[in-house]
């Protein structure tokens, strides 16, 4: 059965149906949507909804929930999530599974309440302190939301890693059909590291501190390891027309369908227009990326930000062919023309600009 | 078929309201829809803005550049978006709230509708939504009047269903209020 839900519910139900039984938020606009369906689903289904004093107590009961085997979540926007990087590190260092919901806003400081992508650097390169990464899942729709949020649970309970859905205020808002029809996932690691009382068995310890000079180094090995294997493994994204292309976009979430727009109205022009939205920011889908350096003219980059995720496509191009940028920061959200523009003033060969610029003026 | 409307009314004027109800129906009837609820850092009674897009398509972007139709509530509403609806677009107004004449839109198919009034005369404001969706279906016809509802029966379930009465001949007055201006 679809309902009609915006991406936030989408994600508080997805976590619900994920087996998702406790819940920690802060409100913050636009992810209010999410705490507000948990407030009320979480006490139907038997599980722990808690308004904490602060997005800090919100992540740090997190920590708690993990460590006690559950599966957990918590979600906010920009302001409120950079207040949660301490706790994602040592989430990360003590390898506990979650969630986190990131409906990202305009920024830096307060900023606003509008859609922005300008968190890219602080989801996939970290955020808080110390060598980490967690898997950073980006979905372009309310279906897409749901779908992610449940696989998030599944590859945080895998890998022992936490997971970060990174939406923006459209994403966040947008009312769309949703249908939830995943399965439970088979063969997950049992949780036998879990803090569930020792009695009659060997105590276990959940920590991120390394005393002992060397241990640490040794546990950073481990997580690398544990980074090249999600690396190997859980790269995903959807390719649009890229066989033959003359100019991919990269694109994801909010950007990545405006740039589908452009793609099909790019069926009219006398060159190939491909699209790669990567679905998972970390790890990135370098490969493909690196490929088609070899065989296009060259790449644009789209982003609500002043130009971040560009920098993993340039890592991955590695100078094959030019990368170019076009973005709109503070609230601002690209529109097909502008993208178009942008193509008819990077494209090496522009005998065509008078025709492509009619096509945009048509709308 | 791609119908890109924009919403816009006042905060309480139930804007939210009538666009869910068309995206439910429109989803009920196997249709792509999106639907955005643009809100700012207004507060009660600020302008409150919706894009919706039903369509047999796949739907990109769900902000509206241009909009088929506009559907206004109050004059300020109709002041901020007039310039949003395309040339030949089709403009639905709350006539109650509204005086077009200083700065009328030339070319589109403009329908008055004095929604507060026939929402009042029926005993109850808060439907002057509902009138206007009557209007709406009466105009565009993209849904049957069951189909709308069967999405208000859904909407005013438990407590609210003795509701459903008021809003069923708000959205018959629309209607009538349409039909009734074709003919004479």
């Amino acid at each position: 059965m679809k309902l009609l839900l915006t991406g936030n519910e989408a994600a508080a139900e997805a976590a619900i149906q994920a087996g998702c039984r406790y819940y920690y938020g802060y409100p913050i606009t636009p992810q209010n949507e999410l705490i507000n369906y948990m407030s009320v689903r979480m006490p139907e289904v038997g599980g722990t909804f808690i308004q904490a004093e602060s997005e800090i107590a919100a992540i740090n009961m997190v920590y708690g929930s993990a460590a006690a085997g559950a599966r957990t979540m918590t979600s906010s926007s920009s302001p409120g999530i950079s207040l949660k990087q301490e706790g994602m590190s040592y989430l990360a260092g003590s390898e506990l599974p979650c969630v986190i919901v990131n409906i990202q806003r305009g920024g830096p400081g307060l900023g606003d309440i509008s859609a922005s992508q300008a968190d890219y650097f602080q989801a996939v390169k970290g955020g808080g302190h110390g060598d980490y990464h967690t898997i950073v899942l980006a979905p372009s729709s309310a279906q897409e939301m749901a779908n992610l949020v449940y696989d998030a649970f599944d590859l945080a309970d895998k890998y022992r890693n936490p997971v970060l859905i990174l939406g923006d205020a459209q994403i966040g808002q947008l009312m769309e059909p949703v249908e939830f029809n995943k399965k439970p996932k088979k063969n997950l690691p049992v949780k036998n590291w879990a803090l569930t009382g020792a009695e009659g068995r060997e105590r276990r310890i959940i920590k991120s501190f390394y005393p002992v000079k060397g241990q640490l180094e040794e546990f950073n090995a481990h997580l690398q390891r544990k980074y090249k294997l999600i690396e190997e493994h859980e790269v995903r994204y959807e390719a649009i027309n890229i066989h033959e292309a003359d100019i991919v976009l990269v694109a994801y979430g909010t950007s990545a369908r405006i740039c589908k727009e452009v793609v099909k109205k790019s069926l009219r022009f006398n060159f190939k227009v491909g699209m790669i939205r990567p679905i998972t920011l970390w790890p990135f889908p370098k490969e493909i990326t690196r490929k088609l350096s070899e065989s296009v003219q060259c790449i644009l980059t789209v982003e609500m930000s002043a130009g971040q995720m560009v920098e993993d496509v340039r890592l991955a191009v590695e100078g094959r062919c030019p990368v170019h940028f076009y973005g709109r920061t503070g609230g601002g959200v690209p529109t097909s023309s502008e993208i178009i523009r942008k193509i008819v003033e990077i494209l090496p060969d522009n005998s065509e600009v008078n025709t492509l610029l009619q096509l945009v003026e048509a709308k | 078929m791609t119908e890109k409307i924009i919403l816009a009314g006042f905060g309480g004027q139930g804007m939210m309201l009538l666009g869910k109800l068309l995206a439910q129906a429109a989803m009920v009837d196997g249709k792509y829809v999106t639907f955005f609820p643009s809100y700012g850092t207004e507060v009660r009674g600020g302008t409150a803005v919706y894009h919706l897009i039903i369509s047999t398509e796949e739907i990109f972007s769900p902000l509206i550049e241009e909009a088929d139709i506009l559907i206004v509530m109050n004059q300020p509403s109709y002041q901020k978006y007039k310039d949003m609806l395309k040339h030949d677009g089709l403009l639905i107004m709350n006539s109650s709230m509204i005086k077009p004449d200083d700065s009328p839109v030339p070319e589109a198919k403009t329908y008055k509708v004095p929604a507060t009034e026939i929402a009042s005369k029926l005993g109850n404001v808060l439907v002057s939504n509902i009138v206007i969706l009557g209007a709406y279906l009466a105009i565009k016809r993209l849904f049957s009047t069951n189909q709308i509802l069967n999405q208000l029966n859904a909407v005013l379930k438990g407590k609210k269903s003795d509701l459903f009465t008021i809003n069923k001949q708000a959205l018959e007055s629309g209607i009538e209020a349409i039909n009734h201006s074709k003919t004479c």
